[in-house]
């Protein structure tokens, strides 16, 4: 993967997003204690299991090699036979008890929360992407984006999962088990991430068309860095710089796009679509779909249907320079 | 053949061959259309649901290879999302609702009364009702998916992805009325099992005498009869959302989205062991005719299966362990699902056992139940893994639980299938199937099964979640797909080459004589393939295997009428003969009682009235069945 699809607006962020492009979406690559744990229970259990099956091929083979009369009922053969078999079974409750309180532990090792605040992030599954919403107490101080979550590391985080349609389920192996987000329901998610860096994840309950391009990005910062982009989100849209991104807004304004989507500061303030008061600044749209450029904007608004197919964003006929201007705008929104 | 016989004439009045005259005379189908339509023979209908059940394995296993070519590489276009999710749907259920179960029951219609020593199942016109009914289920599906209306919700099709609001057209009401039909075929096959085995027994075939097969599918039965209620009552309650605006699964309305789950896992679990624990049986009957030698631990297998068949039903919460249940509930499910794996220890440690203390012969049923060892006990070692919430929480619905379930399913009922199908070819069609070819078959099937499904266990560890019809190749997966999508082509090598030799074989394959194994069960105490009434004389046991215990021949009991059909009712506990019973004849009724019922579950996915209209052509076709006709079998 090259690091010119991600143009990612974070000088800082970028070589990380490269360092974690590998395993990005890796339940072998924990970036939080918790899915640390989860690693060591999986290769504690894979031991187990794996010496428990390589025991079993080996009697198999045995019994099998072993040449002779067979054995009658009652012979001593037998007997010895009823012995070894009685402690193979009592060994087997051992050991599924071993393992049950192992379980237990671990569930119970994850469970436990840092004494600090927590940062409550309320992320609500939509076909086919997902809604991030940072509420404050000042009610000015929250805000609204979509398809990639920032926290700072090591603080404890509280994902709130709600769903507004059908059952999806919120995923990012790096740093998490997975929950679901149900209908007429709240799921809560709690980890603290440790190490710095950016962590894919993407739904993992079957969601309908487009359940395959449903991704998100979770983003590990710095505090500062953390506070940065937190400030950044709560501002309003930029205004266009120039004439082009001028008539952008004009168009995206008085067309389709305002009816589903919010720009902060313009007109444009529908909630059925993602926010795109700074989508320029985000690493993907469309869920995971496509690297934010100018390009993939225009090509994205040009045609979303062909690109993902069966998508809840209709065609909107666009002159070609109402496109590019309505590009230049988006890709300025940052 | 002469003259008709006297009213009440026993068998005992007639020389051997004018008896198997008579026997053949009033037990036979006829041939032509009506015969065929009509025949209430457990062989006959078990051949039909097996070579049904086999073709949609077929069919199913092409889904497979579809989905294995659109996923070989990344962001592929091959197949588009809509197709996608219709494909992988109707691979589940195709392979679930219309090859898994159906095929091991259809085993069991062809084996169970031969192995318990009786003429015919009991209910037989409800056996050919229920192939019928099976047949048209089938039919539905794959004829909605022929137009493009096939369901593209999951085999689960979960609520609200599935209800009013979100399923478009028909498709998943397609999907809730076609497990309708199978759910309702299985309920009959079920219920004329438990009667076989409970009543019909050879005398002195009392319950500890009873084969291990015929333990398996009884408890299997058992199971059925538990867990099928509950999915009926899911699917109907989702047609009822869908179609006259009920609530039961609408949150905003005061319904509840994980009820469906509820529902549907106490089916959707058992289920897994009604497909499993009848290869259990199967896995004891091949040992113990290769191992040359009487079963080891009896006693404890049966009590392994039943109490399988009990545990299966507190289980299946675990399919639900990313929905945020409380965390005492997860942890008691967590418990109860490793607990499971006792019962399957004893069982394999029993095995193991009887082929260590006898002289196993490696023909090719027994090289599955190798295949069976190696696989089933990954497949159930993930299990115990998956039984684990917070272990379950990063691979559920990712490819390592696509690779564990296969393992599971493949390696612990489809490999000791196809070696029962090796194993029981002779007796059902009086022809051996091919030793060589066999062994070839063997080997691509675990080769291909291993190479194919053991990658998906590391792909669902790197993250690639089930049911996407695309991902993109930045997530470097593309390699370990390629190499399962080329591997799944060695599988399916393995299976073409199974249907090649088991066709060829029907003609072609060297006689078998009745019992070419050297088996102890009943089965093959009779010729193959079996005469229409099965047994000339009701054999008489006394031990767990007959043809082993008494070399000279087994015992006979006699006495019964051959003027009409008759078979032995026996007590429960220790088969001692209560009455002579008159089994039914042929009738062209049940199919027509399928139709109508059929008729009546299509026409209702479009429009409530049906069941009210339907149910007209349903009484008719009921009285047609029930009506007496002063024939002989109304007499008993």
């Amino acid at each position: 993967m090259s690091s010119a699809r991600h143009r990612f607006p974070y000088a800082i962020v970028t070589p990380l997003l490269l360092a974690a492009c590998s395993g990005a979406q890796s339940a072998f690559t924990p970036g939080s204690p918790q899915s640390q744990a989860l690693r060591s229970l999986f290769w504690l259990m894979t031991i187990v299991c794996g010496v428990i099956w390589l025991l079993v091929m080996l009697s198999l083979i045995l019994a099998i090699w072993r040449r002779g009369p067979a054995a009658l009922a009652g012979s001593p053969q037998e007997r010895r036979a009823t012995m070894v078999v009685g402690t193979c079974v009592m060994a087997t409750v051992a050991v599924i008890a071993a393992l049950t309180v192992v379980s237990y532990a671990a569930t119970r090792r994850m469970a436990e929360a840092g004494a600090e605040e927590p940062l409550t992030i309320r992320v609500r599954a939509s076909q086919w992407w997902w809604e991030v919403e940072y509420p404050d107490t000042i009610a000015s101080h929250g805000f609204i984006t979509a398809n990639e979550i920032h926290v700072p590391v090591g603080r404890p985080v509280r994902v709130e999962l709600e769903a507004a349609d059908v059952i999806h389920s919120f995923w990012v192996p790096g740093i998490a088990g997975k929950l679901d987000t149900i209908p007429g329901r709240t799921n809560t998610l709690t980890f603290t991430a440790r190490h710095i860096g950016v962590y894919r994840g993407q739904c993992a309950e079957f969601c309908g068309l487009q359940h395959a391009h449903m991704a998100l990005l979770l983003v590990v910062q710095d505090p500062r860095g953390f506070a940065r982009w937190e400030d950044v989100q709560r501002t309003q849209a930029v205004t266009p710089s120039d004439t082009e991104q001028m008539r952008g807004r004009e168009v995206l304004v008085s067309r389709q796009c305002a009816a589903c989507h919010t720009v902060r500061g313009t007109m444009a303030s529908g909630r059925l679509g993602p926010d795109l008061t700074h989508i320029g600044g985000r690493a993907f749209l469309a869920a995971g779909l496509l690297p934010v450029t100018r390009g993939s904007l225009a090509a994205w608004v040009a045609d979303p249907q062909t690109l993902k197919p069966g998508n809840n964003m209709p065609l909107v006929p666009l002159s070609p320079d109402d496109l590019r201007a309505v590009s230049a705008y988006l890709a300025a929104l940052r | 053949m002469s003259g008709a016989l006297e009213q009440d004439t026993r068998d005992t009045a007639l020389p051997p061959e004018r008896l198997a005259c008579e026997l053949a005379r009033v037990w036979r189908t006829p041939p032509g259309l009506l015969g065929f339509i009509g025949t209430v023979d457990h062989k006959r209908i078990a051949h039909r649901y097996i070579a049904t059940a086999f073709v949609f394995l077929a069919l199913g296993g092409v889904l497979a290879l579809a989905m294995r070519l659109q996923l070989a590489r990344p962001e592929a276009r091959l197949i588009g999302p809509d197709r996608y999710n219709q494909i992988f749907t109707m691979h589940g259920a195709t392979m679930m609702f219309l090859f898994a179960v159906p095929v091991m029951e259809a085993m069991a219609v062809y084996l169970v009364p031969l192995m318990v020593g009786t003429r015919n199942i009991a209910f037989p016109r409800l056996n050919a009702f229920s192939y019928w009914i099976y047949l048209a289920g089938g039919i539905l599906l794959w004829a909605a998916f022929a137009i493009d209306m096939g369901p593209d919700v999951g085999w689960f099709a979960y609520v609200p992805l599935s209800g009013p609001n979100y399923g478009s057209g028909k498709r998943a009401d397609i999907w809730a009325q076609m497990i309708t039909f199978t759910e309702l075929a299985a309920l009959a096959v079920a219920v004329e099992i438990v009667v076989t085995v409970l009543k019909q027994r050879a005398p002195g075939m009392s319950l500890d005498r009873i084969p291990l097969f015929v333990w398996s599918m009884l408890v299997t039965a058992f199971a059925v009869i538990g867990a099928l209620p509950a999915i009926m009552v899911a699917s109907t309650s989702l047609i009822l959302d869908r179609l006259v605006g009920t609530h039961f699964y609408n949150p905003s309305e005061g319904g509840d989205v994980l009820l469906w789950q509820h529902l549907f896992w106490f089916f959707g679990h058992p289920e897994v062991y009604i497909i499993f624990l009848p290869a259990v049986g199967m896995v004891s009957t091949i040992i113990t005719t290769f191992a040359r030698r009487p079963v080891f631990g009896y006693l404890a297998l049966v009590l392994s299966a039943i109490s399988t068949g009990v545990l299966a039903f507190g289980l299946w919460v675990h399919h639900m362990f990313a929905t945020g249940l409380p965390r005492l509930g997860e942890s008691f499910f967590t418990a109860s699902s490793m607990a499971i794996a006792i019962p399957n220890g004893v069982q394999i440690f029993c095995w193991l056992a009887t082929l260590a203390l006898g002289r196993p012969v490696l023909r090719v049923p027994m090289l599955f139940v190798l295949a069976f060892f190696f696989t089933f006990i990954i497949g159930g070692m993930t299990g115990v893994m998956v039984a684990s919430v917070p272990l379950d929480t990063q691979v559920h619905d990712t490819y390592f639980v696509v690779a564990h379930f296969h393992y599971v399913l493949i390696g612990g009922s489809v490999f000791p299938l196809i070696g029962a199908v090796y194993y029981w070819f002779p007796k059902i069609t009086g022809r051996m199937m091919s030793e060589y070819v066999g062994r070839w078959v063997a080997g691509l099937l675990f080769a291909g099964f291993n190479l194919t499904f053991f990658p998906m266990h590391i792909l669902g560890l790197i993250g690639m979640p089930r049911r996407v019809y695309t991902y993109p190749a930045s997530l470097s997966w593309g390699g370990l797909n390629l190499f399962v999508s080329m591997s799944a082509v060695v599988l399916a090598l393995g299976f073409l080459l199974f249907f090649v030799d088991a066709l060829r074989s029907m003609r072609g394959g060297a006689v078998a004589g009745s019992d070419p194994w050297g088996a102890p069960t009943l089965e093959w105490a009779t010729p193959s393939p079996p005469p229409s009434y099965n047994f000339a004389y009701i054999p008489v046991v006394n031990g767990l295997y007959p043809l082993w215990d008494d070399a000279t021949g087994v015992n006979v009991a006699t006495g019964l009428r051959v003027d009409r059909r008759e078979l032995i009712v026996s007590s429960v506990t220790e088969a001692r003969p209560e009455a002579r019973e008159s089994s039914p004849r042929n009738s062209v009724w049940p199919f027509w009682t399928a139709i109508a019922t059929s008729v009546v579950l299509i026409w209702s996915i479009f429009s409530p009235w049906a069941v009210v209209w339907g149910s007209v052509p349903i009484g008719i076709a009921l009285i047609g069945w029930f009506w007496p006709k002063a024939t002989p079998e109304d007499l008993a």
